[in-house]
């Protein structure tokens, strides 16, 4: 079944198959490339956390460590709260009101669920990529300034030099870099989310949250912004909602199944596409429900 | 060519029929409301370009049976009515972006709201005379500023109602989007959400001008009107609406002619602040 996942994206992505291939191949021997996300060193670690929209309890009591420098898959059938959980880690339900959650959420030994916590700066430093592209009615030069304008003072120059690191690290540098002066809201949907990728990371957050950003977009921008979130896992904490379990079999480093605002099971990419523990899981990733 | 077989052609024949009617019928009644629109500009076109000379531009309003002009009340209109929006645009700007950013946990909020839509409905005679007994009768006389703020008042639900529509049709997404890269929420909504509806309140704003220009009821207890020049909003300013009103209802035809000519020059003025308002708005999104 997993190969059949990976025959449909072959044309558009060579270096993401044989990574597929390979972790398909480690199922059943001996010692996973991968360790358990325990053994590693974790940037966040979610304890006990509920959430509430209203009275409507949505997440119950989920307990999981993001690894550092890793991706992180979500995956589950809509409604199960997916996106609630990572709404979470950058606290932007907070716009809501009636939205609310319990518990802790450590990032760097803080708790960042603490309303001491100051959320705009946390927010720099857990940057959010949305299901739908977002760009700023300005220039596309204008679109990643702006983020990095708020934490940064930087020269002309060096300004110049972070636009398009940022653009060259989503890709998109070869694309817009003859209109940097157009509005953003020109550019084509795919081009339109890896500005929005190029803006999250101009600021240089240390965890980047992206949640479903390949819904609304074509499969060669989708395998686009896979590639570009292989290669951010090198520098960046990735976690990523996804309705699409072959976009996570092939991205991830760690998968989490959610059920009905549960944590059903975390574990390694490969163990949960291959050999869950888990009933649910099995059934959900096989296509029996959801 | 297949379903044709399946096809009940009375039925078919009477949704034609009905189909035809109903185009009719609303041909019709758009002519119908279209002829009166028409006649009537036609009218004042017709009657107010006979009248509409260069003088009309440069000589202040004349004694019956001399000749003069409208050129204080076309200027004493547009101070007025500059320094009523100058007044009502910042605070009705401010309030529509209170009650669409920041009064989400506001009980407050729906009362605003709903004092707005009772403002915004008032009839504007109410706020002339509101103004009348704030201003005119505690300073002893009338006064361009109390026209001003009687037409800011009138102005102020216009922009606020139209303000708050604005900034809700900006998707909560690309707020997120800002906050989530560490925005506070005064940069976001100055930053972005202003400049993603600045062509829809632009639009309120010129809309709240267009309506404000043509108001008579509030200025005849507050800016009344002045045969001469004024030299300040302190004093009673002659504009246009007053000048037709008086000029139109008086015995003397000169004075009908300028009345005329007013009307013609009011009605210009608001049909093209409409047109830039739509040529705006569309070139805006």
């Amino acid at each position: 079944m997993a190969k059949d996942m990976n025959k449909d994206n072959s044309k558009s992505q060579p270096t993401l198959l044989e990574r597929g291939f390979a972790s398909i191949k480690q199922n059943g021997q001996a010692g996973h490339q991968i360790a358990g996300p325990e053994s590693l060193p974790l940037k966040m670690e979610v304890k006990d956390l509920d959430f509430y929209y209203g009275k409507f309890h949505a997440l119950h009591s989920i307990n999981m460590g993001i690894p550092e420098k890793r991706v992180t898959a979500i995956i589950g059938p809509s409604g199960c709260g997916k996106s609630t959980l990572i709404r979470c880690f950058n606290r932007i339900y907070e716009l809501y009101p009636k939205q609310r959650a319990t518990g802790e959420i450590i990032l760097d030994g803080r708790n960042i669920l603490d309303p001491k916590e100051d959320v705009n700066l946390l927010r720099a430093q857990v940057g959010m990529v949305f299901q739908k592209p977002t760009p700023f009615p300005m220039s596309v030069y204008e679109n990643i300034a702006f983020g990095v304008r708020l934490y940064e003072n930087l020269s002309r120059q060096e300004m110049d030099e972070r636009v398009e690191w940022a653009l060259k690290k989503s890709a998109l540098w070869k694309e817009v870099k003859d209109k940097l002066n157009q509005i953003g809201t020109a550019l084509s949907g795919g081009q339109q989310q890896r500005l929005c990728i190029a803006r999250a990371i101009a600021v240089k957050p240390e965890v980047v949250l992206l949640d479903e950003p390949c819904s609304a977009l074509d499969p060669i921008s989708t395998a686009k912004v896979e590639e570009l979130i292989d290669e951010l896992s090198d520098d960046y904490t990735i976690i990523i909602v996804t309705h699409n379990m072959q976009q996570a079999a092939r991205v991830s480093d760690f998968t989490a199944f959610m059920y009905l605002g549960k944590l059903i099971e975390f574990d390694s990419t490969d163990k949960m596409f291959t050999n869950p523990k888990r009933k649910e899981t099995e059934d959900y990733i096989t296509g029996r429900f959801g | 060519m297949n379903g044709l077989r399946n096809i009940n052609v009375s039925l078919y024949r009477k949704r034609r029929i009905v189909n035809f009617l109903i185009l009719t019928c609303s041909i019709l009644t758009t002519l119908f409301g279209l002829f009166w629109l028409v006649w009537l500009l036609a009218t004042l076109f017709f009657h107010g370009f006979k009248y509409l000379d260069l003088s009309v531009f440069t000589q202040p309003t004349p004694p019956p049976g001399e000749s003069g002009g409208l050129a204080n009340a076309i200027a004493g209109s547009v101070l007025i009515t500059l320094m009523g929006v100058l007044l009502g645009a910042p605070v009705g700007v401010l309030a529509g972006t209170f009650l669409s950013e920041y009064a989400i946990r506001s009980r407050i909020a729906p009362v605003i709201r709903f004092v707005n839509d009772v403002l915004l409905s008032a009839p504007s005679i109410i706020l002339g005379v509101f103004v009348y007994e704030i201003v005119v009768v505690p300073t002893g006389h009338f006064s361009g500023w109390a026209g001003s703020l009687a037409l800011a008042l009138i102005a102020l639900p216009i922009i606020v109602r139209t303000t708050e529509d604005m900034l809700k049709l900006v998707p909560n997404t690309v707020r997120e989007a800002a906050c989530a890269l560490g925005a506070p929420r005064w940069k976001v909504t100055v930053s972005i959400v202003y400049r993603a509806a600045r062509a829809g309140i632009l639009t309120g704003v010129l809309l709240a001008i267009a309506r404000i220009s043509g108001e008579t009821a509030p200025l005849l207890f507050t800016a009344l009107n002045n045969q001469f020049w004024s030299s300040s909003l302190n004093e009673p300013v002659a504009n246009l609406p007053v000048v037709i009103f008086q000029f139109a209802m008086s015995p003397y035809e000169d004075w009908q002619n300028l009345a005329w000519a007013g009307a013609l020059l009011i009605t210009i003025s608001v049909l093209m602040l409409n047109i830039i308002v739509r040529t705006f708005l569309r070139t805006g999104k």
